[in-house]
């Protein structure tokens, strides 16, 4: 086990942030539940110390929750990539009201080129809430793995969805990762994102850790 | 906008763009916060920074100050410099102004910090 701070803490740190003001449906915009969001990161740094030192990349940070929820676990630098104005503006007001002054944010589209060029296996860890591609955006689950792979020197942490599973896997190794899934977990998704006429559906998830071949 | 994150952006998939590195600083606005030092994790830092790039970029926001312009041996042992690393690596931080394309001249934003490196679909 690797230090890291207290479950609970990290937990009611991560329900003060701001969520999205008005979620753009195209680009699959819910914040990680507080609850998934503080477990992720306290497995990633408890049993793998991937977060404590490292530098971190969050790809569609959207308001920040895993970005400064990393920082709060002593990452060394986390950079938070996400393409919407909006959800920086929220952001960068979560990341000021929390005083966490090891992040730095970066607005770019994680599908063009210009953002993986200088980038390559720069950061040690990256954690990511990918959009899952069910809305018109086929394949940009993949796409972001893809760059998270390029990106990163050693692990990646996302989840995908569990129906996908198999591909996911397949997917990575064909890009230089090894994957395993490290939980299954129940997602609330609010019913905007399934036209539903339920109030939220579960939908579930896997956590996967991707380790890179070196 | 922190250096280090300087010394990663490049505009290369433009349009006719070759190398589009370092892409230049206008500052308007820099400030420093700080951050806690951890020396470890600078010294493994430094080997993935052009440091040349990073002392022009420091340089040009004013922030030079006496850090060397040759990386010096066995800096992993050099608390001193470490500091003055962490200073300008991660410290200094570019709250408004622009990033220019070396080679176009198309500049991006940067602003509450954060430099907007969208570009329009004619432009990839
Ligand atoms: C499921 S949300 C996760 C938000 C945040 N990381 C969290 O955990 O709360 C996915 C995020 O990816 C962003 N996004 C979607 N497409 C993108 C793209 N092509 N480039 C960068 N960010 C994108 C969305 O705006 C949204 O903020």
């Amino acid at each position: 086990m690797w230090p890291c701070m207290k479950l609970r803490h990290l937990q009611e740190l991560l329900q003060q942030i701001d969520d999205f003001h008005k979620p753009k449906i195209l680009l699959e915009q819910y914040a990680t539940p507080s609850h998934l969001a503080s477990h992720m990161l306290y497995t990633i740094q408890t049993q793998y110390g991937d977060i404590d030192g490292k530098i971190v990349a969050d790809l569609g940070c959207g308001c920040g929750s895993l970005t400064i929820g990393a920082a709060a676990l002593n990452a060394g630098t986390v950079i938070g990539f996400e393409i919407d104005t909006d959800a920086l503006e929220v952001c960068y007001k979560n990341v000021t009201d929390q005083e966490f002054s090891s992040i730095d944010i970066v607005q770019c589209d994680i599908s063009q080129d210009l953002f993986t060029n200088g980038w390559f296996k720069k950061f040690d860890t990256v954690i990511m809430n990918p959009p899952f591609g069910t809305k018109h955006n086929a394949g940009i689950d993949m796409d972001f793995l893809k760059k998270a792979i390029q990106l990163s020197n050693n692990s990646i942490y996302s989840l995908h969805k569990t129906s996908t599973r198999n591909h996911v896997l397949k997917f990575a190794t064909a890009n230089g990762a090894t994957g395993e899934v490290l939980a299954k977990l129940q997602y609330d998704l609010p019913s905007t994102y399934k036209f539903h006429k339920k109030s939220s559906v579960d939908i579930e998830v896997d956590f996967f850790r991707f380790e890179v071949i070196k | 906008m922190k250096l280090i994150t300087h010394n990663m952006l490049t505009s290369k998939c433009m349009k006719g763009v070759t190398v589009g590195y370092p892409l230049k600083i206008q500052a308007v606005d820099v400030k420093t916060s700080e951050v806690d030092f951890n020396p470890e994790f600078i010294s493994r830092l430094i080997p993935k920074v052009d440091w040349n790039v990073l002392c022009e970029a420091a340089e040009s926001v004013g922030f030079l100050d006496d850090l060397p312009r040759e990386l010096i041996e066995n800096y992993e042992n050099d608390v001193d410099f470490l500091k003055k690393a962490h200073r300008v690596l991660l410290e200094v931080d570019i709250i408004n102004g622009e990033l220019v394309c070396p080679e176009t001249g198309r500049k991006f934003p940067i602003n509450n910090g954060i430099p907007n490196m969208l570009l329009n679909e004619d432009e990839v």
